[in-house]
């Protein structure tokens, strides 16, 4: 290189200074830690429900056999000698589950298409906050709507007469609390769905329209198949929502253990067995204790499953169109 | 002059034949496709209105069942057995306030900074800090009752061994929806642009001077509308408090960490509820009612906030 272009680059002001700071900046690494202890504590919160759901769980497996309880329909935790069949009260949650579904499905996505397909933006504009409005409703107010309203205003009188032993005089039924639990899960189905429609490139709209099709068609066999992970996703991630939902279940399915999927019969779900045992006065070491903690454990196992399918397929078709 | 032009003529002719053709085209779609596409709509408005029905069903069933009992008696008189005329809510209202008071405190510094973490620190290549991630997303979603548990077994007792008080409710809520506010005021950090911490950077200031100067001011009212929306969730959650203490009937004002036991009003609300005489019942509508005003009131209110100073950049 020649002199001059070397005095060219030379800075006018002396030597050149340093970009390194001027102190070590301890302050801004202890800001640092503390938020990532921050971060951490969410995996804290997750190891501490395992931990506190493991121990009384392996506490319990040493008193009642994992044959009884996995294979077992009966659940009889007060009765001499007590049995722990947990399929009574699985069948229970997905008694209530099933029919909560049958509901939500076709509505949360009916809802979904009609939003994002059919929908001006002045409708869109004042369905969508009433969907969230649904959302928001805390769920004891809607187990109290499902038992002193659609058991006996919209059940009982719809129910054609003794089929299936007859709706009139129960108190409880699976059904009922399904249809409460499908109201709350609407929104969260045609919210999800609404968003991976809304997420399907505006081409492949056009490019249908454009063939000639109806809006129908555009909908079911176009935009319906783009998006179908993220409507799978909020399937599933309805179906956990309502395998672990409590109040519901507890208000209006009622407590009566037993392995049936009739709809109008009582029936008690794993999260309203939970609730209404290990209430303040449970003493510690107790079988029926422990059983709270091993029926807990079955619960997460299955939402934890539900959940990383769903977050899994959410991720899915955000990679493809964004 | 218009129509002398025998070109320009011509070009109106193809003009309004290709348009005759088009329309005819469009118009004869086949009669099932236009029958079928018809009924689909239909059935998608029904569906619609199904859900909005239900929603409808429930606020008006609420309020015939429970105007009743609305009254101030309801926020005044501690709950009662003996007589539902006066009984009220006034414990479980101090005791839920409370509660939330608790989960913003625990949840607004915990919550912010795991978010800020996570956008501004975290390195994404990293295995723990997609755990991190991946675990969040998880939490958000792991039903009630089992931070219920959690309390039970962490909180109330084992390793923090609080005992049955009101502060132990109040952490097991604050967990609950601790994921809720991470993901909000993550979404609200993100959509800072780069070029306003680049900006800052530029001028000499440091990184946490960026996000402290820059970066959280413009990211606030999202945070705020996250906040408030985990607020209202916390506060109509009943099943973890089930198991966490709270009991129902106490006729005093519950304080934070007194032992003699504290209520909510979901709790309380479930508790007339499952009482069948017709008073129980007019009261647990009318504590509906009550909450349902609280909650309406705070979600406009964050949906109001996050249009009101939504930024656009």
């Amino acid at each position: 290189m020649s002199p001059s272009t070397t005095s060219a680059t030379e800075p006018a002001g002396g030597p050149p200074r340093r970009l390194q700071a001027s102190s070590k900046r301890y302050g801004e690494k202890a800001i640092q830690w503390l938020l990532g202890f921050c971060g951490i504590l969410s995996v804290v919160t997750t190891t501490a429900i395992v931990i506190s759901l493991l121990g009384p769980t392996i506490g319990f497996f040493e008193i009642v056999p994992a044959d009884e309880f996995f294979f077992g329909i009966d659940w009889t935790p007060q009765f001499e000698p007590p049995s722990f069949g947990v399929l009574a009260i699985v069948a229970g949650t997905l008694n209530v589950t099933l029919w909560a579904m049958l509901f939500a499905i076709p509505i949360g996505l009916g809802a979904a298409i009609y939003l994002s397909e059919y929908a001006s933006p002045r409708v869109r504009k004042t369905l969508k906050p009433a969907l969230e409005v649904l959302a928001g409703i805390p769920t004891v107010a809607i187990g109290f709507f499902a038992v002193s309203f659609i058991l006996p205003e919209i059940i009982v009188p719809l129910w054609p007469g003794e089929f299936l032993g007859g709706a009139t005089g129960k108190p409880f039924m699976a059904l009922a609390a399904g249809l409460g639990i499908g109201l709350m899960i609407v929104p969260i189905i045609a919210s999800i769905s609404e968003d991976a429609m809304s997420a399907v490139p505006r081409g492949l709209h056009e490019g249908a329209y454009a063939l000639g099709a109806t809006r129908a068609k555009v909908a079911l066999r176009v935009i319906f198949p783009a998006a179908l992970s993220g409507i799978v996703a909020s399937i599933v991630l309805g179906i956990s929502r309502a395998v672990g939902e409590t109040m519901i279940v507890v208000l209006a399915a009622g407590s009566t253990p037993q392995f049936t999927f009739n709809p109008v019969e009582s029936i008690q779900a794993m999260t309203s067995y939970i609730a209404t045992t290990a209430t303040g006065d449970i003493s510690t070491g107790s079988v029926d204790y422990k059983s709270v903690f091993a029926v807990g454990t079955v619960l997460f196992v299955m939402t934890l499953v539900m959940n990383v399918i769903a977050i899994r397929l959410v991720r899915r078709y955000r990679e493809v169109y964004e | 002059m218009a129509g002398g032009d025998p070109g320009v003529a011509r070009n109106r002719l193809a003009t309004a034949g290709a348009r005759a053709t088009t329309q005819a085209m469009l118009r004869d779609q086949p009669r099932g496709d236009v029958i079928r596409n018809a009924v689909f709509a239909g059935l998608l408005l029904l569906a619609v209105l199904i859900a909005l029905a239900g929603l409808a069903a429930l606020l008006i069933q609420a309020f015939l069942k429970g105007s009743s009992a609305l009254s101030l008696d309801l926020i005044t008189n501690p709950p009662s057995t003996a007589f539902p005329e006066k009984a009220g809510y006034r414990p479980a209202i101090i005791g839920s306030l409370q509660l939330i008071a608790g989960v913003i405190l625990f949840v607004v510094p915990v919550g912010i900074g795991a978010a800020l973490y996570l956008e501004e620190y975290a390195d994404n290549t990293r295995w723990w800090n997609r755990l991190i991630e991946v675990n969040i997303q998880n939490l958000a979603a792991v039903p009630s009752i089992i931070y219920g548990i959690l309390g039970l077994a962490f909180i109330v007792r084992g390793p923090l061994d609080l005992g049955f008080i009101l502060a132990a409710g109040s952490l097991t809520l604050a967990l609950l929806v601790l994921p809720m506010v991470i993901i909000a005021a993550r979404e609200a950090v993100r959509a800072v642009p780069d070029s306003i911490r680049q900006g800052s950077l530029a001028l000499g200031a440091t990184k946490w001077q960026t996000i402290r100067t820059q970066v959280l001011p413009a990211s606030i009212p999202g945070i705020a509308t996250g906040v408030i929306l985990a607020v209202s969730r916390a506060l109509g959650e009943t099943a973890p408090l089930l198991l966490v203490g709270a009991t129902v009937f106490v006729t005093f004002d519950p304080t934070p960490f007194g032992t003699d036991g504290y209520s909510a009003m979901p709790v309380q609300i479930f508790n007339y509820a499952l009482r069948p005489q017709e008073e129980f019942q007019a009261l647990a509508a009318a504590g509906i009612i009550v909450m349902l005003v609280v909650l309406l009131a705070m979600n406009s209110f964050a949906i109001w906030l996050r249009n009101r100073y939504e930024q656009r950049w």
